[in-house]
């Protein structure tokens, strides 16, 4: 039971503005998902580079982790450290090797996300909290999601908390519940995707990221999912160049969107949109069920 | 005529002072500025008020409405009018889901569209939508009218009992035991009588909209019918 | 030659245990209607319950209270964390959500009566306040269910606490049932549907499906009612800890759970007996909820499901309740099921203590129905008397079990004056096995 929001930027002049944007449309859906909070921001990439976002238990473990992981993999490769969280910007092919050092040498760190562009940002705590922690308002970008989350079925943990990367830069946030997620996570295990956590959101993001490996675009792989994945949910999906959203055929899980000239909103309540510019004179509609909405940059 | 501003005063200060009002009020016009998307504005009024509500409004927004008239400048949330026992709700923007739910009374008007589950378990409420309606709309409708001027969404009247459903537009599907039935003069004066109340008197030929209704084969249980369940 | 024409003795001839009398009688009788069975009542099943759970009384390391003079509290008080108003009882007995319709006038009358003597509350069921239930119940919880039939601000204002009905023992995730054999003319009024036909309602709320939701509704229903009532949550016992921790962060004061030997008016028999946990299963892990968050006894925790006496009140208050309800065993005090009417429950193929069919609306003792020649064997006073009777027995049990255990009020009691009977108690109550240390499971969540 949950709070999303998404906005995908058009207008170049307003993407230094997304991240101070998502977070005031974020802190309307505190009370909706009180637990925790995860932001995923697609920023600025570089050729040939990815960056690897960890996160630890503390803003000096994770220094130090990312310290001695560049040390090991990629000296001199730029990091930044956001609270409990470090971005490595590291070269592309190296991103392999760097997991499985992590793994080996800090089984505590775990990998929040990698891709050119995105970055996932989530911890336990009142998202308002969690937003300022991470300087949320101050990153600009073209396009992010962010996820409120009160827990249903699974633990409040960081880990548990959305949104969640199966895939370079793709991530999922859900609000809702799905009632086959035990089932899913096994065939997935077999067929060789790992899930960490008991969340059921994690195992529609491995579902997806599976069917794409296996040749499927977003759009076919959401549409099987319409299929596959058995409950109440709402999910906002980001990938490199945009974002989708699909609502499973019985809707009863909140969505709303708005569009204008300058950008394309989704919230699970119009009071999150308020805080948007030009939102009086935006059309404003509410996704249809069992219906795949997609925008990306060309 | 009080004003109250929701960017500066709370949702429940508005709700105490609508709820304090005596039966004879003579404060009887309100302007309720800066909604900005809150839920439960203008709640369990009991009053003859004419509330204007200046831009949208968040979730159930006149819930169990008694005697007042209320214009919402702006969209809806979810549930607005829900269990309306009398009066008026009338959204000039478009209603999310479950617009009308088991109201009792009253009239609810939509200008634009309403989503999914409009009108569910309706218990005696007209609602009007002037767009479109979402699915499962008038879902175990029990009494009251619905009329729509666009098109419905799948599953129209699943489980319907008593109320009249009238669409213009297509309907993508109907629910387990609904029919379309036939419109006769006594279904056009209704449709004529509730349009005058929409503000759309003469302005639609009634033989435009068709009638759906209960089959009533879910009445009392019989095995044959178990597909339905 | 056969086996039985030879002159040796025939091996005794053996019933299945898996095919059973009752077994066999269903299939018999699905096979002749083309309907599932339905009846009303809880799971009627052996199921591990707490009679499974002994008190340890005091002896050398405790010392017991003497009765009478030195007290034992049963006071409590449901809905203090956001209400103006919160619920104050005498005893931490109430009576469970029975509607109009499914129990007749006389018998809703009688509970409020036997309720209002005692100093407890009564509860509105799937259908609607009555004037005379509110009339004659000091203290009546308005049930907010997802079908709302007869739903209005007015009652809502009236009530003195509002019960969110998420769904019940019996069949956690279903919707209510009615038939029309009991859709009389003003049941039928009431609901607003035709007179004489099956009533469905739907298992989920109409405006809102889930917590995040349910907490902006549950915020509409105090602006209605200017916050003054407590909003109790009910759901039927499955999955408490998380149920729990849900109800809290959507802001419920009171939060009911209903073990599966709840009992219902009517459903399929096998949604009574395969869906659902057994309330002693239930109540550790709802408690817990509750403690991991900070809330417990400031969120209050109600429990049913087959409470009989005085002692499943204590056991039920020792593993963390702050009350208990009664459904089942409050129609049974008002004269269901009594063995003097054996010979009318012969004409209805069935016997005393076995009648379940309350959804034919035929029954015997007047409580289950709404037929004018039946009801009217019921007389609300003498039996609300009755109903007296017996909660004043249950609360004398329960502090007298409390009094040896050393308590100066029922709240006292704890865990840890529990002891278990089988290794399955154990493990659903979180106590040891009587005479050892060992509390099998690996516990927690």
């Amino acid at each position: 039971m949950c709070g999303i929001a998404g906005l995908f930027i058009k207008d170049p002049k307003l993407q230094p503005q997304l991240g101070d944007l998502l977070a005031k449309m974020t802190s309307t859906l505190c009370s909706r998902g009180p637990d925790s909070a995860g932001f995923a921001i697609y920023g600025a990439g570089q050729e040939g580079r990815s960056k690897l976002t960890i996160s630890g238990p503390s803003e000096a473990s994770i220094t130090n982790v990312a310290k001695r992981l560049v040390a090991a993999i990629d000296p001199g490769a730029a990091t930044t450290v956001r609270l409990s969280h470090a971005v490595v910007l590291l070269k592309s092919e190296d991103v392999r090797r760097a997991v499985e050092w992590l793994d080996a040498h800090f089984p505590e760190a775990s990998v929040v996300s990698e891709g050119q562009r995105l970055e996932i940002y989530k911890e336990v705590g009142y998202p308002d909290d969690v937003a300022k922690a991470f300087d949320i308002a101050s990153m600009s970008g073209t396009h992010g999601i962010s996820h409120t989350r009160m827990a249903t079925e699974s633990a409040v943990t960081t880990n548990g908390a959305h949104p969640f990367s199966t895939a370079a830069d793709q991530c999922l946030v859900h609000n809702g519940s799905l009632s086959n997620h035990a089932s899913l996570r096994r065939e997935l295990a077999r067929e060789g995707v790992k899930t960490k956590t008991e969340n059921d959101t994690e195992v529609a993001a491995g579902y997806l990221t599976h069917r794409m490996r296996q040749g499927q675009s977003l759009g076919e792989a959401l549409k099987s999912g319409l299929d596959d994945l058995d409950g109440f949910f709402t999910f906002v999906v980001g990938t490199e160049s945009g974002f989708g959203v699909l609502r499973d055929p019985v809707a009863c899980k909140p969505a709303v969107m708005a569009e204008t000239a300058r950008y394309v909103a989704f919230a699970s309540e119009y009071k999150s949109l308020t805080c948007l510019p030009d939102i009086k004179t935006a059309r404003v509609w509410e996704p249809k069920p069992a219906t795949v909405y997609f925008w990306e940059h060309a | 005529m009080p004003t109250f501003d929701l960017a500066i005063n709370p949702v429940r200060d508005l709700n105490a002072a609508l709820h304090k009002l005596p039966a004879d009020t003579n404060e009887t016009l309100w302007t309720v500025s800066n909604p900005g998307g809150e839920h439960a504005i203008a709640v369990g009024v009991d009053a003859p008020l004419t509330i204007n509500v200046d831009g949208n409004v968040g979730y159930y927004c006149g819930g169990m409405n008694k005697q007042a008239n209320i214009v919402i400048e702006g969209s809806a949330g979810q549930g607005v009018g829900e269990n309306m026992m009398s009066g008026r709700i009338h959204v000039k923007g478009d209603a999310s889901q479950s617009a009308g739910a088991t109201a009792r009374g009253g009239l609810l008007i939509v200008e634009g569209n309403a989503s999914a589950r409009c009108g569910i378990s309706m218990k005696g409420i007209d609602i009007i939508v002037k767009g479109d309606i979402g699915h499962l709309s008038a879902f175990m409708g029990q009494n009251g009218r619905l009329i729509v001027f666009g098109e419905a969404g799948e599953a129209l009247g699943d489980s319907l009992y008593e109320a009249h459903l009238y669409v213009r537009g297509p309907v993508a599907s109907l629910g387990a035991d609904c029919v379309e039935k036939e419109l006769r003069d006594e279904h056009k004066s209704e449709l004529i009588e509730l349009l005058r109340a929409a503000g759309e008197a003469g302005k639609i030929d009634v033989s435009e909209f068709r009638r759906y209704g209960s089959a009533r084969k879910l009445y009392n249980f019989n095995i044959d019918n178990v597909g339905a369940y | 030659m056969t086996q039985h024409e030879r002159a040796w003795p025939a091996t005794a001839p053996r019933k299945s245990a898996t095919f059973d009398d009752y077994a066999l009688s269903e299939i018999r009788r699905a096979a002749s209607t083309g309907i599932y069975d339905i009846r009303g009542g809880g799971s009627k099943r052996r199921l591990p319950n707490f009679d499974d759970l002994l008190l340890l009384g005091a002896s050398m390391s405790r010392y017991p209270l003497e009765g009478y003079r030195e007290k034992c509290g049963t006071d409590v008080t449901l809905g203090t964390r956001f209400a103006k108003k919160p619920l104050k009882l005498s005893i931490p007995i109430t009576i469970a959500g029975m509607s109009f319709g499914s129990l007749s006038a006389n018998a809703k009358e009688a509970l409020g009566r036997g309720a209002s003597l005692a100093g407890t509350s009564t509860t509105t069921g799937d259908g609607g306040m009555t004037p005379e239930e509110r009339g004659q119940s000091k203290y009546l919880v308005y049930q907010y269910l997802p079908s709302r039939y007869g739903m209005n601000p007015d009652d809502l204002r009236k009530a003195d606490a509002i019960e969110i009905v998420i769904g019940q023992g019996a069949k956690p995730g279903g919707g209510g049932m009615l038939l029309g054999q009991k859709i009389s003319d003003r049941v039928a009024e009431m609901r607003q549907l035709p007179k004489g036909i099956d009533q469905r309602s739907a298992c989920r709320h109409p405006d809102w499906t889930g917590a995040d939701d349910l907490e902006i509704k549950i915020n509409e229903l105090r602006e209605i009612t200017d916050w003054e009532k407590p909003i109790f949550l009910k759901v039927g016992a499955s999955r408490p800890y998380y149920d729990i921790t849900l109800a809290v962060k959507a802001g419920a004061d009171v939060v009911v759970l209903d073990g599966m030997q709840g009992g219902t008016a009517a459903t399929q028999e096998v949604f009574i007996e395969h869906v659902g946990i057994p309330l002693l299963s239930a109540i550790r892990p709802a408690v817990q909820a509750l403690q991991d968050l900070g809330m417990h006894r400031k969120v209050q925790l109600i429990v049913s499901g087959g409470i009989r006496n005085g002692a499943d009140v204590a056991k039920a208050l020792a593993l963390g309740a702050d009350a208990v309800s009664i459904g089942s065993a409050a129609l049974v005090a008002l004269g269901d099921n009594d063995p003097v009417l054996e010979s009318e429950y012969e004409k209805l193929h069935t016997t005393a203590g076995a009648y379940d069919d309350w959804h034919e609306g035929k029954d015997p003792a007047g409580i289950t129905t709404q037929s004018p020649e039946l009801t009217q064997r019921l007389d609300p006073v003498v039996a609300g008397r009755r109903l007296a009777n017996y909660l004043k027995v249950m609360t004398l049990e329960a502090q007298t079990l409390a009094r040896a255990c050393g308590k100066s009020h029922l709240h006292n009691l704890e865990p840890e004056d529990l002891t278990a009977l089988t290794i399955e108690a154990a493990a659903m109550a979180r106590v040891p096995l009587a005479g050892t240390t060992w509390i099998p499971g690996a516990g927690v969540f």
